[in-house]
């Protein structure tokens, strides 16, 4: 076992901090959401393909060849890299900043 | 080169090849005339990569160089060359060639293969960061038992690592014979010999640096491909998609007619999966698959901190999703640009010279000429070059890390002789490739991708993740959960269509579905929950007594190791 080098006190310090309590429940809320949404738009996508194929070949308006499952691909892309953003943003400033006040209150 | 291409077969090239994809070796046979361009770009590359390589070495001083480039990789560059890690060959060449053979199924893959990253981001990237040292395993033996849990993710490592690359060596092989007319036991020594190379002497340091170039020269390459298709229809995507109609019913090739005669829309899913089951399965295997490769897991380790390992999944994210959004644009272009082109189809055979995993390929021609062929030719060697390279640290890492440096010498070592063990790995490691390679050259391995997919994701996945969130997991119920989960997937993909009667040439299946995630992952979950539930060992409750001070450093980086100064 790699019982860590960090001292006891600090840990129930830490522990017993507010705003460490705050930081694990929004930073774990968030992650889970963004997971759920993740994994809703992903297999929303591969039951769509499993029981209605056809669905997906519907063409986006009667004179295109273009079907709705060319966009809505290319948008399960892009939403992956947007969540993918979302949580880097609110995580490396919001997160991050009140990662340093708990660092900074149980010195 | 064209006129006697043998089929290129990318053996694993997508998770569970159906027959079409499969390696047809009698029809690999042929070597082609010599392709210079090709040749010389390819030499610069690898003195571009070893002049980095000589550099790397004399950096690469301690353990932490060694395995995690000193922990000095930003997340930007990280983000590259986990891109750089990812985007296999295979996927380039197998995911266009899907796109230009059957259509909207390839896109069905290249969304599986990305959505894990999020997760991997929301969920694992921060803790991976502030809990690990070099490999998983030093999360996973945070608070459990040392010897054992080594033991089995050392094991989780190896398997997976040592499947993925006997597919890559055998892929290399087909592909650099029929791309540069060299033998295939050349190709595979050359590629072994490289990617000992870099490692052994380069370490992570090396190998990133590899896997950043390789991630610039082929986004750079797939973008002008992808150009080039749009150009031709004027940047009008209407045009472009009506012409990828008409190119597929007007083609000569097999698999076009076939599109045709079964009255399918290629812009629909096609059948690729068939049930309810077999699509989820697939999609967990895809998704938490790779979320449990080693080597993309140790990419982790080479930033300095939470902050920019979440960086890293963002910009890797971004890269790979315009990677896949590229190779869809370029298979339905060399529907348009390639099928038509008696000079790159084999009348005979009814599919493109080479096979159709060669549409990437030929579309280079068709848009950029000879020089452009030769350069396209040496990016798809220098990716595969910069995916062995990764697999290999990683599986040299599990082995001097994991089993020598933890498990037998219980954390005391000398560094210097840790890392001579790891070197030593390295070069063990590139020998069993190169011997497997080519002992497996007429073997049909298609399989072995998608079961070290599926390890990765019943083995390795459930006792990582649960690790970090679940405060009762025991070493106990993660030994047993874990092994269930290595054991029910071997039997499961051996026993399976894919193994039994593809290789084994049985008549049925044993096991009927391809993919065996949905239950082998579902077993691994339930197995580390009943017995850790069930273990009330003192030991037991000394590993949920760490949970706690865990959380603190996963959550804040209090204790994580740091960088060091370069």
């Amino acid at each position: 076992m790699n019982a860590d080098p960090v001292d006891k006190r600090l840990i129930e310090r830490i522990q017993k901090h507010p705003k460490y309590r705050e930081l694990v429940t929004k930073r774990s809320r968030f992650a889970w959401i963004l997971s759920g949404i993740m994994l809703l738009i992903y297999y929303a996508f591969i039951l769509l393909v499993a029981f209605t194929p056809k669905s997906l070949g519907t063409k986006i308006s009667p004179d295109s060849v273009i079907s709705v499952g060319i966009p809505l691909g290319v948008f399960i892309i892009v939403i992956a890299f947007i969540l993918t953003g979302i949580y880097v943003f609110r995580a490396n400033g919001e997160f991050d900043e009140l990662t340093r006040q708990i660092k900074e209150e149980t010195k | 080169m064209r006129s006697t291409l043998p089929t290129v077969s990318l053996t694993g090239s997508l998770l569970w090849s159906s027959p079409a994809w499969a390696a047809d070796p009698a029809a690999a046979s042929a070597e082609s005339p010599l392709n210079m361009t090709a040749i010389i770009m390819f030499f610069a590359f690898v003195a571009v990569t070893l002049g980095i390589t000589y550099w790397a070495a004399s950096r690469t001083k301690t353990t932490k160089d060694f395995y995690a480039a000193g922990g000095g990789i930003t997340g930007f560059q990280n983000g590259l060359a986990i891109a750089g890690d990812y985007m296999s060959a295979a996927s380039f060449l197998g995911i266009s060639a899907m796109v230009f053979a059957k259509g909207y199924d390839g896109l069905i893959y290249s969304i599986g293969f990305l959505v894990g990253w999020p997760v991997i981001l929301f969920l694992m990237a921060e803790q991976l960061r502030n809990l690990g040292r070099y490999t998983f395993a030093d999360i996973v033996s945070f608070r459990l038992s040392r010897v054992p849990i080594r033991t089995l993710s050392a094991l989780g490592t190896l398997f997976t690592v040592i499947l993925y690359l006997i597919a890559q060596m055998v892929g290399a092989g087909q592909l650099i014979r029929t791309l540069f007319g060299l033998p295939y036991e050349y190709a595979v020594i050359i590629v072994g010999t490289l990617m000992i190379l870099y490692v052994a002497f380069g370490g992570m340091l090396a190998t990133t640096w590899v896997q950043i170039i390789k991630a610039v020269l082929l986004l750079t390459g797939a973008t002008f491909i992808a150009l080039g298709a749009l150009h031709h229809a004027h940047y009008d995507f209407e045009a472009f998609f009506r012409s990828a109609m008409e190119g597929v019913k007007a083609s000569g090739l097999a698999d076009h007619k076939k599109v045709v005669a079964d009255n399918k829309d290629i812009f629909a899913p096609g059948g690729l999966v068939s049930d309810p089951i077999s699509a989820i399965s697939l999609g967990m295997a895809l998704m938490f698959g790779t979320a449990g490769l080693p080597h993309i897991l140790m990419r982790f380790f080479t930033v300095a901190n939470a902050k920019e390992a979440r960086k890293s999944v963002f910009y890797a994210t971004g890269f790979i999703g315009y990677f896949y959004i590229l190779t869809f644009i370029i298979g339905f272009g060399a529907v348009v640009l390639v099928a038509p082109n008696p000079h790159y189809v084999d009348a005979i055979k009814g599919t493109l010279m080479g096979g159709n995993n060669m549409a990437a390929i030929h579309m280079a021609h068709a848009t950029g000429g000879d020089l452009f062929l030769g350069f396209i030719s040496a990016v798809a060697f220098a990716t595969i070059l910069a995916v062995v390279s990764g697999l290999t640290l990683a599986g040299a890492s599990a082995v001097s890390h994991d089993i020598y440096a933890n498990a037998i010498r219980g954390g005391n070592v000398d560094e210097r002789v840790e890392m001579r063990i790891s070197k030593f790995s390295a070069l063990a490691l590139g020998i069993i490739a190169i011997y497997l390679g080519i002992q497996f050259e007429k073997q049909n391995v298609a399989f072995m991708v998608g079961l070290a997919f599926a390890i990765a994701a019943s083995a390795n996945f459930p006792i990582l993740i649960l690790s970090i969130y679940w405060k009762n997991l025991t070493t106990r119920g993660a030994l047993i959960g874990g092994s269930l989960g290595l054991i029910t997937t071997v039997t499961m993909v051996v026993l399976s269509k894919t193994v039994w009667v593809d290789v084994l040439g049985y008549k049925e299946a044993l096991f009927p579905y391809k993919d065996p995630a949905i239950f082998s992952m579902t077993l691994a979950f339930v197995g580390c929950w009943l017995f850790s539930k069930m273990d009330n060992s003192a030991q037991a409750r000394a590993e949920r007594a760490l949970f706690d001070p865990q959380n603190v450093r996963c959550e804040t980086g209090i204790g994580a190791v740091g960088a060091s100064g370069h």
